[in-house]
């Protein structure tokens, strides 16, 4: 007689915690011919109100964690994510409909870019900040600080791949992220959320909800403790144009949708970029 | 004690401005299509200065023209060595009419001539230097190996530094390829006009560079319209969301330098009369009409009574009147309007119970004018600690910890700049660390240059002026993601 399997109730990630949505909603998620596969909870405008709380209190321990411990942090997401590359493997294969080869491609891929931007976490400061040549007894330093709160939508597509390139940039300079993955192939985000919870990642500095974008980031992008938005996987011209009017609110940074974009190619620093305010420091010379 | 000085004029021999003006669109000045012009005025007199051409729709979709044309065909071919020599022509040719610029600018915006001559000018001219050896350069500013303009952008400034305001969104524009149209504040737009001259001069190709005056209706047909691909705009927080606003769903590429509500930080062991040069400094200069101004003075709790005293002391020499004197402190209040509006701030201070003071300095009959005032026993419930006043008027609140300084610091929705004031090197960088604003100073304030990054966080905008980060606001770089 086979074995009766346990199923996951599949939930939120909000503060380091899994709730279920406060509104109770959960909605059908199936596989790439259409067969069911889980009920996901469907955030609603409170859960994003409650992970921006979360998120503005995980920002000021992050974004004062040294560079170093940053990237081992991020580092460590690779490590604990490489341990469950079948489970990742097979939850992008049943969702994208794709084949296993292809779906282990992309969870390697996803693995090796959090490397790459654990990396950058003590170097990007580098690469984008500077010394300036005033004409004037001051020594003049320009350095990326992150912006703060970050409310970020995933690509449809690249269901761990795209989420992890929208995710890493963002919090690799310090930021705290809101995102909401893929409605259509969440599970990977879900998966993903377990590891962020077991990588030494502080509650609070990522927060997953799935549900629908074209509900939920209205909220968000009038929400007044949110400072920048990534709109990369809004597929919705209208969408996307009503939420930057929304945003003008509070003069919040906005990164545009991105169709089509390439996901398998080394990326450039403009994500980190987009996320972190260049400060400039005038300290006096003298003696 | 007060010495008495004799007047000492600038003399505005050196100008010659012209009864009307029209809008220099693809190299030359034209009259606008539907014939409307309106008056600028000199703030210290309200002795009409000239007619001036206000651009209708017409006008904007001629400009934005002439600068596509001009881009596809001229500016976005020639070599980045060619540029960068048309740009160091006009900076060369700046400092030629440095006297000229000076005079005309403090007639038309009421600032002294000694802020204008010392200040603005030497720095337009230091702004088209520094970004003109860019040109040729851009492959080495960290944007990657092939930077490409952005095509044609729309640029508004307002009137707090007319032909200053200018440098920092024509210069960098410029430089990395891009044409400009550019509206002038229409309360300022001489130099704006004087600068197209030197366009001419400079035998700039025509339609790189194009003036449109007119008020906020044509800045909002500018940044509008469908065949810009690059906004840039400097003034009030409150335009800065209606842009947001408008350009929200295009590919425009925004840059919002806003409003700011700085605090100026004086710490115990602060050099007490060099923090009260800055804290004048900070919120005096150019009659308090800066988006970065020190508003906010933050005084350690155990040197408030000391340094409020030395700071009237200090205000009571300060000399107000005439711009075109080289002895006058404060200038003239640029508008009836924005008079109003520190009117209306002001009273709102007495209103809501904080302490009001101001020199006793007389006010000449004729143009808008307002005292240096400080604002003790402020709160930071109250307006004045809160909104942007834009005019003279300093708001002083107190302090114990360095925590409770960066707390107050930061209680605000702007993030523009910072002062910070204490004998203490870790302090300085530990307080720089905290607070969230694009710009710090220690101990000093109100510096500029063309080689620093400009801008704000929070809701003082996005995007960076100056600088190696600043040409970002003017390239395309390909992202693959």
């Amino acid at each position: 007689m086979s074995r009766v399997d346990v199923r996951k109730t599949h939930k939120l990630f909000i503060g380091g915690a899994f709730p279920r949505s406060e509104s109770g909603r959960t909605y059908e998620v199936t596989d790439a011919n259409g067969e069911f596969m889980a009920n996901v909870a469907q955030a609603s405008r409170k859960d994003a109100r409650d992970a921006v709380l979360a998120a503005r209190a995980a920002f000021a321990k992050w974004s004062t964690a040294t560079a170093y411990n940053r990237g081992q942090v991020l580092y460590r997401i690779a490590e604990v994510m490489e341990g469950r590359r079948d489970q990742f493997a097979s939850e992008v294969q049943q969702a994208e409909g794709l084949s296993a080869r292809k779906a282990a491609q992309q969870v390697d891929a996803a693995i090796d870019r959090w490397v790459w931007y654990a990396g950058w976490a003590d170097k990007y400061a580098q690469a984008i900040g500077n010394t300036n040549p005033v004409a004037g007894p001051f020594f003049n330093f320009s350095i990326p600080e992150p912006t703060g709160v970050v409310a970020a939508v995933a690509p449809q597509d690249y269901s761990i791949l795209g989420l992890t390139s929208v995710v890493a940039p963002i919090i690799t300079s310090g930021n705290a992220v809101i995102v909401m993955p893929s409605p259509s192939a969440p599970l990977p985000a879900i998966t993903l959320a377990e590891c962020l919870a077991t990588s030494d990642v502080p509650g609070g500095v990522v927060n997953i909800l799935t549900g629908a974008p074209a509900e939920v980031m209205p909220w968000l992008a009038e929400h007044g403790d949110v400072n920048a938005l990534d709109l990369t996987g809004i597929v919705d011209d209208a969408v996307a144009a009503d939420v930057e009017r929304q945003a003008a609110g509070t003069v919040k940074r906005v990164r545009q949708p991105k169709p089509n974009a390439n996901w398998d190619v080394t990326p450039t620093l403009s994500r980190i970029r987009n996320f972190t305010e260049i400060k400039t420091v005038w300290h006096p010379l003298g003696i | 004690m007060t010495f008495e000085y004799a007047p000492a004029p600038e003399s505005r021999s050196v100008v010659d401005i012209d009864a009307n003006y029209g809008l220099f669109i693809n190299g030359e000045f034209v009259d606008p299509v539907d014939g409307h012009h309106f008056k600028t005025i000199n703030p210290a007199t309200e002795e009409v200065l000239s007619d001036v051409a206000e651009a209708g729709q017409a006008d904007v979709d001629a400009a934005v023209a002439a600068a596509r044309r001009a881009y596809d065909k001229t500016w976005s071919k020639m070599s980045g060595k060619d540029r960068a020599k048309y740009i160091f022509r006009i900076a060369r040719l700046i400092q030629e009419r440095s006297r000229e610029l000076a005079v005309l600018e403090t007639l038309d915006n009421g600032k002294p001539i000694r802020e204008s001559r010392d200040v603005d000018i030497p720095l337009v001219a230091a702004h088209f230097f520094y970004h003109a050896g860019w040109a040729d350069k851009l492959e080495f500013a960290g944007y990657g190996p092939n930077p490409k303009p952005l095509g044609v952008a729309a640029q508004v400034i307002p009137w707090n530094f007319p032909l200053l305001m200018l440098a920092w969104k024509i210069a960098p524009a410029l430089a990395c390829g891009n044409t400009v149209v550019l509206k002038p504040a229409e309360t300022t737009p001489l130099t704006a006009l004087a600068f197209a001259d030197i366009c001419q001069q400079a035998d700039l190709p025509p339609g790189v560079v194009n003036i449109v005056t007119g008020a906020g209706e044509t800045g909002r047909m500018l940044v509008e319209h469908p065949d810009v691909h690059k906004v840039a705009f400097t003034g009030s927080t409150e335009v800065g969301k209606a842009i947001q606003r408008a350009v929200a769903g295009t590919n425009k590429k925004l840059t919002l330098e806003l409003g700011g509500k700085a605090a100026n930080i004086v710490f115990d062991d602060a050099p007490i009369d060099q923090a009260i040069e800055g804290i004048v400094n900070g919120i005096y200069f150019n009659q308090g009409h800066v988006c970065c101004a020190g508003s906010r003075l933050l005084l350690q709790e155990s040197i408030a009574e000391e340094a409020i005293d030395a700071l009237k002391r200090r205000l009571q020499t300060l000399r107000l009147g005439d711009p075109m004197d080289k002895n006058t402190d404060i200038g003239a209040i640029n508008s009836r309007m924005q008079l109003n509006k520190i009117e209306e701030l002001t009273k709102s201070g007495e209103d809501e119970g904080a302490e009001r003071w101001s020199p006793n300095c007389p006010i000449p009959d004729k143009g808008f004018w307002f005292p240096p005032t400080v604002f003790t026993n402020v709160t930071q419930a109250h307006r004045i600690a809160r909104e942007e006043i834009f005019g003279p008027v300093l708001s002083v609140l107190t302090f114990r910890t360095p925590e409770e300084a960066v707390e107050k610091a930061n209680n605000t929705p702007f993030g523009l700049s910072t002062g910070i004031w204490t004998e203490k090197g870790s302090r300085i960088l530990w307080m720089a660390n905290k607070v969230r604003s694009g710009i710090v100073w220690a101990n000093t304030f109100n510096r500029f240059d063309p080689s620093s990054p400009f801008g704000g966080y929070k809701e003082s905008g996005f995007g960076r002026e100056g600088g190696v980060q600043g040409l970002g606001a003017y390239l395309h770089v390909e992202d693959p993601s």
